[in-house]
């Protein structure tokens, strides 16, 4: 136990004059839980380099980054520091108001999407009388939600392909639809991501309102039809009032996410195409854009340190709203 | 025939508080069609990829091959390397990285569970705050690359992933929820230290959390790409997802190098490569273990994902 007594000098360095009851206390204190400081370290670790530094680096957003040295923490020190400029720099052009607006739109189009979808599908799955016909369906469509984003690319590749897709081979056709170019027509992807969004995350909503909605208990549907309700008039005055907090809840916590979109959606299935950017671009596929494809460091980090700070005042305010309804939910 | 013989004679015992025949027809039409639409993307896929590369090329993907071929999987088979080697990648960094990943988030989730542990209040807010304030991307990357110089290396693409938040909260949930404290009490009246109380009985009575959080965690490591495509640019370090990704840019990632290419072409010049074909055929390479391995843990998943709707 020789750590824990190092551990215990290091921490709690006890003034000199320290009577010796304390002393005993302490020693109990360390003996007893100085295994957990043990516990925690390698965790503690990984927190620090994955993201304590770098919270605290968030601030080159502040710096002109010079590359004198290898070093990114070298650097770091030796960069002058500029203030509000390249927050200023970046908010007058006109970039700032089409990534805002783009994930903040595409997001709350998520958001209806996930409830009205989610929660039709799981009265339907309720509703349903062959319970392993609707487990059945139930599993096939929590599939799309286990591929990455690198396969959904590929799935809407082969629908979107211009030359040979699906759409523009076969549906548009049949409609006597002209060809899209749908790459580098970016009227269209207002539609289509919401379409590709909301089938890859259906099944983890439809089970997370089925889950609420079987927990309730059957003696009001059974009083309702005995007072003549009809199950439509069930659905509205039982299932959707009694699962209400679960809704607010979902809802609220992906609106305190709002300002962080899925990169990987608006990266892989768009291609990354330039051509579509107007109605693509969000500030996360921005920052990699500015930082690792046009270099410019100094208006990425001024993006990125933009959507953490307004995304962590929006994820206080959601949980403040989830603890008033419920301090079960909240998340801390 | 027998199954709606069955239907028939379940559909007397329903209560009279069900919906209506027609309503129930109408909610089976409409998922049948929708789990269709849930499958039929990758089943087109997977038609393209055994096309002939020449009938896709004139006449579109189709979901049912125009003619049959296996040329595009003779041309993956030709180069097998790389791909190999990326399943290798994939499934070296899935399962060390789940491992380990699985072991410290339940080290650090313990004591912060305890309530006679007076410092949980400030450990607990250390995973918290990671969860609430996210650094961005710019001076992570620039951490990973020109402070730790960590790129190019499998490790690079595990230890981001180390310890999730979100995962931490949710063992720790189970801990204090699930545990009953008299157990720990008994333990140690009977002279169990705090590790041995830990492994033999808060580890015991954990695994429905623990197989939920370790489903999870193969789920983001197998699935990742973004720490590739910020650290990885030699080929022996591409996982398979990433090398999905390089072929759908350009199909020459297929193989790590051209030679195998210049080899064919030299023995015959009229060789067409089957790109189309051949990509469709990478990814039905890339989706094959998901789609096996996915019903049979889908009830830990929703399990897990349940519990995280409840906290968090």
């Amino acid at each position: 136990m020789e750590m824990d007594q190092a551990t215990q000098a290091a921490a709690q360095p006890a003034p000199a004059k320290a009577n010796a009851k304390t002393k005993t206390l302490n020693q109990g204190y360390w003996q007893k839980y100085g295994i957990f400081y043990l516990m925690m370290a390698p965790a503690l670790v990984v927190l620090i380099i994955n993201n304590y530094i770098p919270m605290i680096g968030g601030l080159i957003a502040f710096k002109n980054m010079t590359y004198a040295s290898p070093s990114f923490f070298q650097n770091f020190m030796d960069s002058p520091w500029v203030g509000w400029d390249n927050f200023h720099y970046m908010f007058t052009s006109s970039d700032a108001w089409r990534i805002t607006r783009n994930t903040i739109l595409y997001n709350a189009v998520f958001i209806v999407m996930n409830l009205i979808v989610g929660v039709s599908f799981a009265l339907m799955f309720n509703a349903m009388r062959n319970r392993r016909q609707a487990k059945l369906h139930q599993t096939i469509m929590f599939l799309p939600y286990f591929l990455s984003m690198i396969i959904l690319s590929y799935l809407v590749y082969a629908f979107l392909n211009p030359d040979i897709g699906i759409m523009n081979r076969f549906i548009l056709p049949w409609f006597g639809a002209q060809p899209i170019d749908w790459f580098s027509d970016p009227k269209w992807w207002p539609v289509i991501l919401p379409i590709v969004n909301t089938w890859k995350g259906i099944g983890y909503y439809a089970v997370i309102y089925l889950a609420a909605i079987v927990g309730i208990d059957n003696e009001y549907y059974e009083a309702a039809h005995m007072d003549g309700a009809t199950k439509w008039r069930q659905v509205w005055s039982i299932t959707i009032p009694l699962i209400r907090p679960v809704i607010i809840i979902m809802t609220l916590l992906q609106i305190g996410r709002i300002f962080y979109a899925d990169f990987g959606l608006f990266f892989q299935v768009t291609r990354n195409a330039g051509a579509l950017y107007d109605t693509t671009l969000v500030i996360d596929t921005y920052v990699y854009q500015g930082f690792l494809v046009t270099g410019d460091i100094g208006m990425s980090s001024a993006a990125g340190l933009y959507q953490a700070v307004i995304g962590f005042i929006l994820v206080l305010t959601a949980n403040l709203i989830v603890r008033r309804i419920s301090k079960d939910d909240a998340l801390f | 025939m027998a199954t709606a013989h069955a239907t028939a004679v379940k559909k007397k015992r329903f209560s009279a508080n069900e919906i209506s025949n027609g309503a129930n027809t109408a909610i089976n039409t409409f998922f049948w069609i929708y789990s269709l639409l849930c499958v039929l993307p990758l089943l087109l896929v997977v038609a393209v990829s055994f096309s002939d590369e020449k009938s896709v090329a004139l006449n579109g993907y189709k979901l049912w091959p125009e003619k049959f071929s296996l040329g595009a999987y003779d041309f993956l088979l030709a180069d097998w390397k790389p791909i190999v080697q990326s399943y290798g990648v994939s499934i070296f960094i899935t399962v060390v990285g789940t491992i380990v990943s699985l072991t410290i988030m339940t080290m650090y989730a313990y004591p912060i569970s305890r309530r006679d542990f007076k410092h949980r209040h400030v450990f607990s807010f250390i995973i918290f705050f990671t969860i609430l304030f996210n650094s961005g991307l710019v001076p992570f990357y620039l951490v990973y690359k020109q402070g730790l110089h960590l790129q190019n290396t499998l490790l690079v693409l595990m230890l981001p992933l180390f310890v999730q938040g979100f995962f931490v909260i949710l063992i720790r949930t189970f801990f204090s929820n699930s545990i009953p404290p008299a157990l720990m009490e008994s333990a140690k009246i009977d002279g169990a230290g705090e590790l041995r109380t830990f492994f033999q009985i808060v580890i015991p009575l954990s695994l429905p959390v623990l197989a939920s959080v370790g489903l999870l965690s193969t789920l983001n490591y197998w699935n990742d790409w973004f720490l590739s495509l910020l650290f990885i640019s030699q080929d022996n370090l591409m996982s398979i997802q990433f090398r999905m990704y390089k072929t759908l840019l350009d199909i020459a990632y297929l193989s790590s190098n051209s030679q195998a290419y210049s080899a064919i072409m030299q023995a015959n010049p009229n060789f067409q490569m089957p790109s189309e074909t051949a990509r469709m055929a990478m990814a039905v390479v890339g989706i094959g273990p998901i789609i096996f391995i996915y019903p049979f843990f889908q009830r830990y998943f929703i399990q897990g994902l349940t519990v995280g709707a409840v906290k968090g």
